[in-house]
């Protein structure tokens, strides 16, 4: 088990109270101004080297993301986006960071900014967390008030307004480039990709997104150094990641840990163990719903990190583990999976639009055993049809899941469906043959 | 997609009061010269909390027009994004999350609560009552499911017992406490914790 020491989270539970004070007593804000005096390439060198990859889902190269932004500022301002859209199924890392470590996230934007030449950072938070993003307000009021951020912030002499904007209720907007359209006053409608937002982002400046998780351990990073992040997990899948662990164990929570963690100690040691034994595991999704789901057989022996969860054929996603034991019908919980991304597609690329509603509706009757044998090959096609035709992710994020139950939970399906429309050649049915070219053969 | 429709009976006008104009105005303020559509998001929560939870379709050439940007443009947005209420809803709002990780731990029970003390079909406001529920998508709280969101305030770690409690203070129009109802701190392991103990002891 990771040692304490060693969390960057020292409040996920909120022992210590999230104020400036309590923050600045877990080391908050103490050397932000010699961080920066360091220079930006020794930042984004120093994050380069922790091998931090992004915590949204993708999992992209975080310092390898900052070096994409314009070395000097051109006739565009530069803009730096946090997001904070938290809406995959079984995640609610992000919430805990808004609302009890809002400094780690406010000294990460001012130096994520500074690294990459921002002077306004617009933080977007999903619109149900809106008592939590009252949290992050006055947080933010309180670094204003102590000059750590606003005009020569902190002492840096970078100046950085930070702004939150409330999302409203769309998975999509989690999408970077749909996010970007919905600060701009639009519906969430992906763009097309390129130019990337890094070029031609929020009103049409260069732009840097990042996961809250991402910026917040940011300052960690650099005050302990990228090596020591780079010493915890391993090669390339390194740091500490918050794991979100829901479903059928008995304590479902949240917690801090190293990557490439088994998924076994996580559910056994914080988690409780699975409700009526480890024996009783049908099943675990590993990192949001998008990701596909994992059966017992192997959860035995997974890790939790980027690389060996992609050599599964699943993913790391957001780390958000859902864990699903035997008295669960799979079949009605991927359905209900989805329903969630039939309700959520945004409607612009056709594939996504009319095949997550294919998708739900086909699971909903193998759900109840009404589909023919034939049509299991079908869904399995119409995610193939989707998966790699839309313009975002979002195509992938919802066939996936579909294609992980039907590697995983074929027989499963076939035993429920097992009805044969098709009439057979063989069989002779006098009914069924054509009745006017038997009378002209007469 | 999800299908809304705006209500039936449509106020005649609309107008922000004195406090939500101020408060439209700080936001447009945090946007780029030229960029003040931008706020369009906000200022629709700031009519929808003026209105009694909903916006009318007056209220979206309000903005339209505060805003300078094309009324379509605003119904765009408005119709789009599932926060944004365009019939009444009642004083209390009950969104009930029925996505996979809360329907695993029993979310159907607190849809039955629901139906038994609200009414029997979703997002229909009973005239003698003063709030409609819904089901709704992944609220971001799977750790505590089930739960359910009432206006602002997240309920946590639910039963049928405790959500029929929560209802009947509702309909009694009183507000009850949010989070955790098993008395659970935050997100940690309700007991048998094993990290950041020296913390939790000082």
């Amino acid at each position: 088990m990771l040692k304490d020491q060693d969390r960057i989270f020292q409040n996920l539970y909120n022992d210590l109270g999230s104020d400036l004070t309590s923050a600045q007593n877990r080391g908050d804000w103490v050397n932000t101004k010699e961080i920066t005096e360091k220079g930006r390439d020794w930042i984004i060198n120093e994050i380069k080297d922790s091998q931090l990859r992004g915590r949204g889902g993708a999992g992209f190269p975080t310092g390898l993301k900052w070096s994409f932004a314009p070395k000097e500022i051109g006739s565009r301002p530069h803009y730096l986006v946090i997001n904070g859209d938290e809406s995959e199924p079984g995640t609610c890392k992000d919430r805990d960071i808004l609302r009890f470590e809002p400094h780690k996230l406010i000294e990460g934007c001012l130096i994520a900014s500074y690294a990459i030449q921002a002077h306004v950072c617009y933080i977007y938070i999903r619109g149900e967390y809106f008592v939590d993003g009252q949290k992050l307000q006055s947080a933010i009021d309180e670094a204003y008030e102590k000059k750590l951020i606003g005009k020569n912030a902190a002492g840096t002499g970078w100046d950085l307004d930070i702004y939150i904007h409330y999302g409203a209720g769309a998975y999509i907007c989690g999408e970077e480039t749909a996010l970007l359209e919905s600060i701009e006053g639009n519906k969430g409608q992906p763009r097309l990709k390129p130019p990337f937002p890094a070029l031609i982002g929020l009103y049409g400046c260069p732009t840097i997104i990042n996961n809250v998780e991402t910026i917040a351990v940011v300052p960690t990073i650099l005050r302990r150094g990228g090596k020591w992040f780079a010493s915890l997990g391993r090669e390339k899948n390194t740091g500490t990641k918050i794991f979100c662990i829901s479903g059928n164990v008995n304590n479902p929570c949240n917690v801090e840990e190293e990557m490439n963690i088994p998924l076994k100690e996580l559910i056994e040691v914080h988690a409780g163990g699975v409700i009526g034994g480890w024996d009783n595991l049908q099943a675990v999704i590993p990192g949001g719903s998008s990701m596909p789901l994992i059966p017992k057989e192997k959860c035995e022996t997974l890790t939790m990190d980027f690389d060996s969860l992609v050599a599964e054929k699943s993913g790391l996603g957001t780390a958000g583990v859902v864990v699903i034991n035997k008295d669960q019908d799979i079949i009605k919980c991927m359905a209900r999976i989805a329903r969630f991304y039939k309700h959520e597609s945004c409607g612009q690329c056709t594939p996504c639009r009319e095949g997550s509603g294919w998708m739900w509706r086909m699971l909903e009757r193998m759900a109840k055993g009404e589909a023919s044998k034939d049509e299991i090959e079908m869904l399995g096609d119409v995610t193939k049809q989707i998966e790699g035709h839309t313009i975002c992710a979002f195509g992938e994020g919802s066939s996936w899941p579909v294609q992980g139950l039907l590697r995983h939970f074929k027989d499963e399906i076939k035993k429920r469906n097992n009805f044969d429309p098709i009439v057979k050649e063989t069989q002779n049915i006098p009914y069924l043959v054509d009745q006017h070219l038997l009378d002209k053969n007469a | 997609m999800s299908l809304k429709r705006p209500a039936k009976d449509q106020p005649e006008s609309f107008e922000f009061n004195s406090s939500s104009l101020e408060a439209a105005n700080r936001i447009i303020s945090k946007y780029p010269e030229g960029k003040q559509k931008s706020a369009v998001m906000a200022l629709l929560y700031i009519a929808q909390k003026q209105n009694n939870n909903w916006i009318p379709l007056v209220a979206m050439k309000y903005i339209a027009k505060l805003l300078g940007m094309p009324y379509i443009k605003v119904y765009e947005v408005a119709t789009f994004y599932s926060m944004f209420n365009l019939s009444p809803v009642g004083k209390y709002f009950i969104q009930v999350c029925t996505t996979t990780p809360c329907m695993i731990r029993g979310a159907g029970k607190l849809v039955e609560a629901c139906k038994e003390k609200i009414s029997e079909n979703e997002s229909e406001l009973l005239p003698e009552k003063n709030c409609s529920w819904m089901e709704v998508e992944c609220l971001g709280a799977c750790v505590t499911a089930p739960m359910m969101q009432i206006n602002d305030d997240y309920y946590e770690d639910l039963d049928k017992e405790k959500t029929l409690e929560i209802l009947d203070k509702i309909l009694k129009d009183e507000k009850p406490k949010p989070g955790s109802y098993r008395g659970r701190v935050n997100n940690e392991p309700e007991n048998g914790r094993k990290t950041l103990m020296e913390l939790k002891n000082a």
